[in-house]
């Protein structure tokens, strides 16, 4: 089963006289370690379905399963990355991180939250600027934060709305590379599970007190009981060896599951795995997944001459512009069918 | 540079012009002391500012001291109940309906009429200054507070949310820092009703301060002592506003 599973979404909203329906039955299904970008025009409902998947907003019908859970609200292992960096003025950067490690990390010292919250900016080349307040840095430095901030936390889960859509050209290039590097090391940072920092963040999150430990425990039982059933020694299943099976379990070790709304499809194509289009309406529908089997890394330059990535963005922006012809309503109905149908089969993993 | 003269010279003027308009004011009524027959009967209590002669007979500074100290312990009595009467309603719409009508039917009342009642309720004439400086003064702080939490952009409290931020984490550190600006202003209009109902409180129940010194001296006939205490009063109320607005001004900043 996919790590991210929605059926049927619907969503609207009061609009003067009537209401708006902004979505209407939409499905989709995410692989883990996968990362999808849903692509569309400006205010066809794309940051509505993404605070759907993401448990900011609840829908009007529909079920969103996680992990096999049903969504109830934010999953603690999940990270948001708002567009308009959404840091907070009278925090300095470094402290602007520190609290959503110590909301993920509670039992961890004020001490070690900074160290983490340092490292996580060393790693997005903010060492320099850990004490400056927003208001004193750039653009994309801001949105570097948001990045760390949201890294910071070791997230199973990420959304992503509209991440480098307020930043010039430049800055949203070398963004996106180091986007795309740091999903790619989350990645490799997991399959390499004898690193015992990464193990002590494990153990922490799931001391946590609140309701998220009993998801992050339900998810553990869930890894034993798939251990029983592939005939691995039973007595094995310790704490510990649930850690080693992590990666087992999946076994390409996925990284974090991305999720990233955009208008851009360059931007799509040099980050996703899958690309989605979300045709507008209202209500808006998604149209079929278009698959990206690209090596990584990707670079834009490259990306302009490849032959496939051609072809893709052809095939998306056809997709997305005879939607914009077509009047609203003959795409509604199939939608939710066609993309159960079109997207069977695991995700294309470089 | 002659803007800089002008900028240091205009003000000077003004004040230069309102004398005149006073001393020619003094001249057609009989009782109004000039700016120089002010001065000659006054300069006792501004040059000796700390002597004390007798329970009002006091230098104009510890005088001005007196009054401070209970609009002081006035004005943190209403902030202390506004403050987080004002959160509470910032975050509340429901709150906000059931009290809005009778906040807007105390705002207006006069601290004249507050201080009988608060003689009445405590029977000391102490008490019951605080208890009008404070109803008097805790509605602009109320306001501006909840208008402080209510205007909080939905970014923070998205952040609040993804983060998962537990609630006393999301009050101190979304909630206060985000309503600081917005307590500030109401602090500061707080406190200059507090310094307006000092004087009245003070004539009302004879108490040693500015506004008690003014009264008695009408009532002894030393004329020119009201406008001494006038100036000191305008004075003092202009100095805590700028405090205020520079308080104000460093939280905007950040």
């Amino acid at each position: 089963m996919a790590f991210l599973d929605a059926r049927d979404l619907s969503k609207s909203f009061p609009s003067g006289t009537g209401t708006r329906h902004v979505l209407r039955r939409v499905s989709l299904s995410v692989e883990a370690g996968e990362f999808v970008s849903i692509v569309g025009a400006m205010g066809s409902g794309k940051s509505t379905l993404l605070s759907l998947l993401a448990g900011l907003t609840t829908p009007d019908s529909g079920e969103i399963r996680v992990a096999g859970e049903p969504l109830t609200g934010i999953r603690p292992d999940a990270a948001y990355v708002f567009q308009n960096y959404s840091l907070l003025p009278w925090f300095s950067a470094l402290e602007n991180v520190r609290l959503a490690v110590g909301a993920a990390f509670p039992d961890l010292s004020r001490d070690e939250q900074r160290a983490k919250a340092r490292e996580t900016l060393e790693r997005v080349g903010l060492g320099n600027a850990l004490a400056r307040r927003p208001a004193q840095l750039s653009g994309g430095m801001r949105q570097r934060v948001a990045l760390a901030r949201a890294f910071a936390t070791h997230p199973r889960v990420l959304f992503l709305d509209e991440p480098f859509g307020a930043l010039d050209a430049l800055t949203r290039e070398t963004l996106q590379q180091d986007l795309a590097e740091m999903c790619r090391s989350d990645r490799s940072d997991r399959s390499d599970r004898s690193d015992r920092s990464d193990r002590s963040d494990r153990s922490d999150r799931s001391d946590r007190s609140d309701r998220s430990d009993r998801s992050d425990r339900s998810d553990r039982s869930d890894r034993s009981d798939r251990l029983i059933g592939e005939n691995v020694n039973v007595s094995n299943v310790s704490n510990v060896s649930n850690d080693s099976n992590d990666s087992n379990d999946s076994n390409d070790s996925p990284g974090v599951t991305t999720i990233m709304i955009t208008n851009s499809v360059e931007e799509a194509i040099l980050l996703s795995d899958r690309i989605i289009p979300i045709l507008p309406g209202p209500p808006a529908t998604l149209g079929s997944p278009i698959l990206v089997d690209l090596p990584h890394p990707r670079s834009a330059s490259q990306l302009a001459h490849d032959e496939q990535a051609t072809q893709v963005r052809a095939h998306v922006v056809a997709t997305l512009t005879a939607a914009l012809k077509r009047p609203a309503l003959s795409s509604t109905h199939q939608t939710g069918a066609t993309v159960g149908r079109a997207w069977s089969g695991s995700p294309a993993r470089p | 540079m002659l803007k800089r003269i002008a900028n240091m010279g205009l003000p000077l003027v003004g004040i230069a012009l309102a004398l005149v308009a006073w001393w020619a004011a003094s001249r057609y009524v009989p009782d109004l002391p000039s700016p120089l027959r002010t001065w000659e009967e006054s300069k006792l209590y501004i040059l000796e500012p700390l002597a004390k002669r007798g329970e009002m007979d006091q230098g104009i500074v510890l005088l001005a001291y007196y009054s401070l100290l209970r609009v002081a312990r006035g004005f943190l009595l209403g902030i202390a109940i506004a403050t987080p009467l004002g959160f509470l309603l910032g975050v509340s719409p429901a709150l906000t309906r059931m009290f809005d009508p009778i906040m807007q039917i105390l705002r207006p009342i006069s601290p004249l009429a507050w201080l009988p009642l608060g003689l009445v309720i405590f029977q000391q004439s102490e008490p019951a200054a605080l208890f009008a400086i404070a109803v008097c003064s805790m509605w602009p702080t109320v306001i501006n507070t909840m208008m402080g939490v209510r205007s909080i952009p939905q970014d923070y409290w998205n952040v609040a949310k993804v983060l998962r931020l537990s609630r006393t984490t999301t009050f101190l550190r979304i909630i206060v820092p985000a309503t600081l600006p917005y307590m500030f202003t109401g602090y500061r209009l707080s406190l200059g009703i507090a310094w307006l109902v000092i004087v009245a409180s003070e004539m009302l129940t004879g108490t040693p301060g500015v506004g008690g010194f003014l009264w008695q001296e009408y009532n002894s006939l030393v004329y020119a002592h009201i406008l001494l205490a006038i100036v000191t009063i305008g004075l003092i109320g202009f100095t805590l506003d700028r405090l205020m607005a520079m308080a104000e001004h460093k939280l905007r900043a950040v």
